[in-house]
């Protein structure tokens, strides 16, 4: 198991250069010139100057290249050229943010999507599953931004029940936290709470079809012990893939979520760096997302193994 | 016995805590700002944060007259290329250093010298700086410039303590130590900056609230349903769209004032191949354009009356305005006769603008105006850091662009129109405005100085190598227990005087 791991993780590395030289050439090919959005109104000739020279923005693009690179490798990503901050210090201000969020979503998402799904597999068109595919339906054509709008002027503006924006780190106040990540969390989940139900569903189909628990149920096990001993648990396995690439795409950023309730982190972080050609911030958080989808990726392949005995032969 | 004490406790506590609770004022802003370091900072709302954070050595009033803040008075030398300024001896830095002479010098040379320094151009005329006494300094221009005392009605004024800032060097907006009323407590990128009172400042007791937050929402719907729901006390920059349902709502107030800047159009009459049309050649061209321009109807449709029609760098309320050139009314029947004269009858022309909804909406308005003149119109909404790029290399017929505004007429004029000026993206030149623009800055007499400007203007109507549209509002809204809140044009919030009621 130890040298699949380490195998698959020498793997990446590649993969993460090919990514790095990518943002790093897209961004390049941005029309609008990150000096004259950081020089200020002024737009003062000696400032511009400056602050090209400070960049290396008069070099040929290999050469950013390999001083980017070079820094890297001293575990340095450089430094926002809009805050003056170093990219690793942002990182490390905004992804726990964006994994409280994440794994709150997730959660969310799972205690919806996974008992929903079961549910609509076994009573498959009856009236409950017609009703569980519709909200699947609404949960993902819904724009999140106008969930998010409508839910703020709901529960913060008429109700009163939640503040209507914010950010609170969990450990420190985590009262606080919850009232501040709940709303967001459930927006972001909506999606993924219809996208796993569906799955569930379909998987549950699949393995309720199965031989092993016809023989089950023949046995005269009880529906309860058929339905989630026997056929839940060989349904999970997909189930347990597309959950490990959704967190993978939560990492990447929930954009429009983060900016409609102000949470400061990664999709925010990224969105503003874009706007400013704050190329350097744009390279670091492209890489770290990177890093987080191949571990999620990774994770996914890990668990199957562990959740399938049948695979274990396979390593 | 054990109970009392509890009880005495407890009650202690919230005696304590509660009015440090409810003095706390929590401001949404429309944007995060940027580095906090009033020697580097750029954006606009890194000011608002400084209004209360660093005190300038002069301050504006709601009448834009220059005011003493930390410079008690000032005066000219006659060919106004010597200001001597005598400074409050009561300023403390928050950090407990003293405020005097040797602190102003060491931060203008800091402003002048610092690598990333963003002031040099404009403290660019000043030549030295003395200490003439212990709260004495005098500022020795190379050339005579009267807007430097604009210019230290703002950034390039802002004092921050001499020691704080050798120890920090170019970081030290991660945590700046200046004079204000209010001093810097922490700072969470992209979600909030907050200050404390400063009980060691000179005007301390006009300062009522205990604390301020600012919180960047960049959604304004968000902002304002933050601020319905309590957990915002006041909004900046409310969007024109919005202000009728705040004014509907009895719980909250709003205050509107018109700001120092100007909407306009640029046109490109002679930067690189572009210029190359009948707009950028011909200036009846232009004119036709500018008067088959209803600006009222732009403001009354568009911005739903919140902000002026314009011709001008100034609004209609600044003295610099020139009552002469009274904002144009639409003249179709002149434009066409403009058109005819130029010998075109209809020109196929292209707008860029920054894709923001309501300037799209505005410029819309603009292409079905025009239209009736001959003028074909195709607009393009362009990103804003694109925009900016495309601008200044040259890359556009007309675009459309916003100026925050200075506080000094020089500084909404002559950068983008003389001949070397830094944001001429035009490329207009024309040496007998030069001369007059040049001229205006050495004239320290405002009447004699307001007859240059006066004399500049009638070149630029004639020539509209920029076509004014309007000025730009700011439009702020409150809850109703917020007090003593006064808007200025720089549309800055000075917490002088506010607070909040429980």
């Amino acid at each position: 198991m130890t040298s699949y791991i380490a195998k698959r993780l020498l793997v990446a590395i590649p993969t993460l250069l090919i990514v790095s030289v990518f943002v790093f050439l897209l961004q390049k090919l941005l029309p609008g010139d990150p000096i004259l959005a950081l020089a200020g109104e002024e737009r003062d000739p000696a400032t511009i100057e400056f602050l090209r020279a400070k960049y290396h923005l008069n070099d040929p693009i290999v050469w950013q290249y390999i001083y980017w690179f070079r820094d890297l490798l001293h575990g340095d990503l450089g430094i926002s050229l809009r805050t003056n901050q170093p990219v690793t210090e942002l990182i490390a201000e905004k992804l726990p943010v964006t994994i409280q969020l994440a794994v709150l979503a997730m959660i969310i998402a799972m205690g919806i999507g996974i008992p929903a799904g079961i549910l609509a597999a076994v009573r498959k068109n009856s009236a409950l599953d017609v009703a569980a595919n519709l909200v699947a339906l609404s949960g993902l054509s819904v724009p999140n931004f106008w969930l998010g709008i409508m839910l703020i002027l709901l529960v913060s503006v008429n109700l009163g029940w939640l503040p209507a924006s914010g950010y609170a780190p969990l450990f420190s106040d985590p009262v606080r936290a919850l009232e501040t990540m709940i709303m967001p969390a459930f927006v972001l989940s909506t999606p993924l709470a219809a996208t796993l139900m569906r799955h569930t569903r379909s998987a549950m189909l699949g393995a309720l079809k199965a031989d092993y628990v016809r023989t089950a149920r023949a046995k005269g096990l009880s529906p309860r012990v058929v339905v989630l001993e026997h056929g839940f648990r060989n349904a999970l396995l997909p189930i347990v893939t597309l959950s490990a690439l959704l967190f993978g795409d939560l990492l990447a950023g929930a954009v429009l979520t983060e900016q409609i309730f102000t949470i400061p982190g990664f999709g925010k972080l990224i969105v503003d760096a874009v706007f400013n050609r704050d190329y350097a911030v744009v390279q670091g958080v492209v890489l770290c997302t990177a890093v987080g989808f191949i571990l999620m990726n990774l994770l996914a392949d890990v668990l199957y193994v562990l959740l399938n005995p049948r695979m274990r032969a396979a390593l | 016995m054990t109970f009392r004490r509890l009880a005495t406790c407890l009650l202690l506590s919230t005696a304590l805590a509660g009015p440090a609770l409810s003095a706390d004022l929590r401001i949404g802003l429309l944007d995060d700002a940027d580095v906090l370091d009033p020697a580097q900072s750029r954006t606009y709302v890194g000011r608002i944060v400084y209004a209360a954070l660093c005190d300038k050595l002069v301050d504006i009033s709601t009448d834009l007259q220059i005011v003493p803040q930390l410079a008690t008075d000032w005066t000219w030398s006659d060919d106004a290329r010597s200001l001597v300024m005598n400074l409050r001896q009561d300023a403390r830095f928050h950090d407990g250093e003293p405020f005097n002479a040797e602190a102003v010098v060491y931060n203008i040379e800091r402003m002048k010298t610092l690598p990333e320094s963003r002031r040099k151009s404009e403290l660019a005329s000043v030549e030295s700086v003395a200490a003439t006494g212990p709260y004495q300094v005098t500022f020795k221009l190379g050339k005579p410039d009267v807007s430097l005392l604009a210019q230290l009605s703002d950034r390039a004024g802002m004092m921050v303590s001499p020691k704080a800032a050798a120890a920090s060097g170019a970081n030290f907006g991660a945590k700046p130590v200046c004079s204000g009323p209010y001093r810097f407590v922490e700072r969470i990128q992209q979600d909030r900056i907050v200050l404390e009172k400063f009980a060691g400042h000179w005007d301390a007791a006009a300062y009522p609230l205990d604390r301020v937050t600012y919180l960047p929402i960049p959604d304004s719907t968000v902002r304002l349903a933050n601020l319905r729901s309590g957990d915002l006390d006041m909004v900046e920059r409310v969007s024109a769209t919005d202000a009728a349902s705040v004014a509907a709502d009895a719980s909250l107030k709003s205050e509107t004032v018109i700001g120092l800047g100007y909407q306009a159009l640029y046109v490109n009459v002679a930067n690189g191949a572009r210029a190359d049309n009948p707009l950028g050649k011909d200036k009846r061209v232009r004119q036709a354009f500018s008067l088959a321009i209803d600006r009222d109807a732009i403001n009354q449709v568009v911005y739903e009356g919140t902000q002026a029609a314009g011709n001008q760098p100034f609004p209609p309320e600044s003295p610099w305005f020139d009552k002469t050139f009274p904002v144009p009314a639409r003249d179709i029947e002149k434009a066409k006769a403009l058109m005819a004269e130029a010998g075109v009858t209809s020109v196929d022309i292209q707008l860029q603008a920054a894709n923001v909804p309501v300037t799209l909406q505005a410029m819309q308005v603009v292409q079905s105006m025009v239209a009736e003149a001959g003028f074909n119109v195709s607009l393009q909404a362009t990103e804003f850091t694109t925009l900016l790029a495309a601008q200044s290399s040259g890359d556009f017929q007309i675009s459309r662009s916003d100026w925050s505004g200075r506080l000094d007429p020089d500084g909404n004029i002559h950068q983008f129109i003389t001949c070397k000026g830094g944001q001429n993206d035009v490329k207009y030149c024309n040496p007998k405005l030069d001369a007059l623009l040049d001229e205006a800055r050495t004239v320290t007499d405002p009447v004699a100085r307001k007859a240059k400007y006066d004399a500049a203007n009638a070149i630029m109507q004639d020539d509209l190598p920029i076509i004014y549209l309007g000025n730009q509002s700011y439009i702020y809204a409150f809850d109703k227990n917020v007090t003593g809140f006064k808007p200025y044009p720089d549309g800055l919030i000075r917490l002088r005087g506010m607070d909040k009621a429980e």
